[in-house]
């Protein structure tokens, strides 16, 4: 016959073990996010994942003071995200924006390049695309 | 009694663990951050509020109980909020529903 206690304590492992999983699958999903809401999500949903792993911690070690640790890591991850949300709204650019603006940034200074490289006949070609060159690589930088 | 007890906080522990797991899965194979969001925010919430009252449950003293419940109750709280705040942030920003995505109730209305 299996007692209560046994029954309790593999329900325990068991959940130990659910949790750990899809602590890892949410990593994944971070560290792959494509787009910074993704990450965010992945922020919010392991910050749940780590209440529940205060809450089996708590019933496993029958120390109570996890549950106020638990509430304050709830209001942390709460705070988080809110404050993620706006600095989203406030950075108003996507991934896609940020990548075509710097395709676009890129090109206009190569045909700058090759326009002063034209113009101006006493310099030489190889100057002029070094110049672009430093140019592209600079403005890369910045961003 | 008591080993009611332990029993119901037992089968509430995988229950909610398992929750967690099906949100985290929906958080890994949806296709965009709208319906990923919908995956963590509800089925997480649930599975993390469920092992609150199964510690809850198993708790001996009227204060862990309440300290317990009261944490449901503020995560049942705060988590739509944030997560609404983050849809509505990253809609305003311009990310993209996934071309799978059949409807779009808030985009700008055509005149006319």
């Amino acid at each position: 016959m299996i007692s209560v206690a046994d029954i309790f304590a593999s329900a325990v492992t068991l959940s130990l073990g659910i949790l750990s999983l899809s602590f890892l699958i949410t990593i994944y999903r971070i560290i792959k996010g494509p787009t910074l809401p993704d990450r965010i999500l992945g922020l919010d949903m392991l910050v749940a994942i780590a209440i529940g792993f205060i809450a089996v911690i708590g019933i496993k070690t029958g120390y109570t003071l996890y549950v106020d640790v638990a509430i304050a890591l709830g209001l942390v991850g709460f705070l988080a995200t809110v404050a993620f949300a706006r600095f989203v709204l406030s950075r108003g650019k996507t991934e896609d924006d940020l990548i075509t603006e710097a395709r676009q940034a890129a090109s206009a200074s190569r045909r700058e390049a090759r326009e002063a490289s034209t113009t101006r006949p006493g310099l030489k070609d190889g100057a002029g695309m070094q110049a672009a060159a430093d140019k592209i690589s600079g403005r890369q930088d910045n961003e | 009694m008591n080993e009611v007890a332990t029993l119901i906080s037992a089968a509430l522990l995988v229950i909610g663990s398992f929750f967690a797991l099906v949100a985290s899965i929906g958080l890994l194979r949806l296709p965009d951050v709208y319906t990923r969001m919908h995956a963590a925010s509800k089925a997480g919430t649930m599975g993390s509020c469920l092992m609150l009252i199964a510690l809850a449950i198993h708790a001996t003293d009227v204060g862990t109980m309440s300290r317990a419940l009261a944490g449901v109750v503020f995560f049942l709280l705060t988590a739509p909020v944030s997560t609404h705040l983050l849809a509505k942030a990253a809609y305003a920003v311009g990310y993209r529903l996934h071309s799978s995505s059949v409807m779009d109730d808030m985009e700008p209305k055509e005149q006319g």
